[in-house]
């Protein structure tokens, strides 16, 4: 009951997914919607239970006053403060004045200079990765210099580098991601399958 | 009020940029206002978006005269999703395992047939039956353009070789694996530049952004 039922709702809704994708019919579209909102009710439903971790490890962080449990105020506050704003009956939503100046001028920022900073990790890591010490890695600088002097924003500096970067995405590097997207592919069909078929059980944790 | 809030803007961005010195005090307050502020965006974004209009458009309708129940049976997700709460209570925690069983094996159904068809099937015939193997046109280096197109394919190939491991790379096979390994790298090595500049193009937009707010507070 604890753990062959789910493993039989999964083989049925599965199943019943896969056989749907085939029957073009209209009553299949419809379930092929419904079942899609399944997905996002209870995805949201889920979505509470890392918010309540989130709080929770908060929480218990201030009780027992570890290291930099100051900022976990902050993090609550903002969370709160968000979820007020957005959800309270009075509110615009997302259009809400300070839910998304919140996010204009709080998240955004923050989110994009922390992806900016990784400019400058990102080149002292490159100088690590980048010594060519083997045929391979030489490969890896010379195509990544290329790429890097063609999007320079004073423009590609000669018609070489724009012709050799064209030729480096359309050629190799086209080859390389299609092998990589047919790979991803198998792979996830592969383990949906394994899932389906109840081979894979990780999902259903320990008793 | 719009100068108050640029202003919140670029100190926050300051307090940002202050982590290339070191870890400091200015730099924890805004990673933790960004954990919160981002958790409570994403809560609010997906209760707005998904779950409002499931609820206001098929659970219930709004009539002339006021709410009515229209397609009952979406109470069954909104009953599996709740039992998704029974996570919190060590004993009925297992019953959480009947939502999420619907969920994954929903995933995985959708997974089948979608990824076969967008990833394996249309990549394969956009590698072999969308090149015109055009040999009377000159590509990179005055090499025919068919040639180079017979080249993605081979690439395609040796990559492919290079991800087997159920047979040793050794001889002919793996000859192929290197030729993918290098086609490989060249790749890692174009994502990486494009990384590198997508990451400086964003530098360059946080400092016009601090300029930006230096005149406005200026004039």
């Amino acid at each position: 009951m604890k753990r062959q039922l789910p493993l039989l709702l999964v083989f049925v809704s599965g199943i019943f997914l896969v056989i749907q994708y085939f029957v073009p019919a209209e009553i299949s579209d419809r379930a092929y919607e419904f079942m899609l909102d399944w997905t996002v009710i209870i995805g949201i439903f889920a979505l509470a239970l890392g918010i309540w971790s989130l709080i929770r490890v908060s929480i218990e962080k201030i009780q027992r006053k570890t290291h930099d449990h100051n900022y976990t105020y902050i993090s609550l506050a903002g969370l709160f403060a968000m979820i007020i704003l957005g959800l309270n009956p009075w509110s615009a939503g997302l259009d809400d004045y300070t839910f998304s100046h919140l996010f204009r001028f709080v998240m955004i920022p923050i989110q994009s200079t922390m992806f900016s900073l990784l400019a400058f990790f990102i080149a002292s890591a490159a100088y690590r990765a980048f010594r060519a010490r083997t045929v391979v890695s030489a490969v890896l600088l010379v195509a990544a210099l290329i790429m890097m002097l063609r999007v320079i924003p004073l423009g590609p500096l000669s018609v070489y580098i724009n012709d050799t970067s064209n030729w480096l995405l359309l050629v190799p590097n086209l080859a390389a991601k299609r092998a990589i997207i047919i790979g991803v592919g198998l792979g996830m069909v592969a383990t949906a399958l394994k899932v389906v078929l109840g081979i894979e059980r990780a999902y259903l944790g320990k008793d | 009020m719009e100068t108050a809030w640029l202003t919140l803007g670029a100190l926050l961005t300051i307090f940002t940029f202050s982590f290339l010195y070191k870890d400091n005090v200015l730099y924890k307050i805004a990673e933790h206002l960004v954990v919160g502020i981002s958790a409570g965006y994403f809560v609010v974004l997906l209760i707005k978006t998904n779950l409002w209009p499931i609820m206001s458009q098929r659970l219930f309708v709004k009539g002339d005269e006021g709410w009515a129940l229209d397609q009952w049976w979406y109470f069954i997700p909104l009953i599996l999703g709740m039992l998704m709460w029974t996570r919190f209570s060590k004993k009925w925690s297992w019953v959480s395992r009947y939502p999420l069983a619907f969920y994954i094996g929903i995933a995985s159904g959708l997974t089948i047939p979608l990824e076969l068809k967008n990833r394996v099937v249309e990549q394969i015939s956009a590698s072999i039956l969308k090149f015109k193997f055009d040999f009377s046109a000159t590509g990179f280096l005055m090499v025919p353009q068919g040639a180079w197109d017979t080249f993605v394919i081979i690439g395609v190939m040796c990559c492919l070789i290079y991800f087997f491991f159920s047979k040793e790379h050794k001889g002919w096979f793996g000859g192929s694996a290197k030729i993918g390994i290098y086609t490989l790298m060249i790749a890692f090595g174009a994502s990486f530049g494009y990384t590198v500049m997508a990451r400086i193009s964003l530098f360059i937009q946080r400092i016009q952004y601090l300029r930006d707010w230096i005149t406005a507070i200026t004039s």
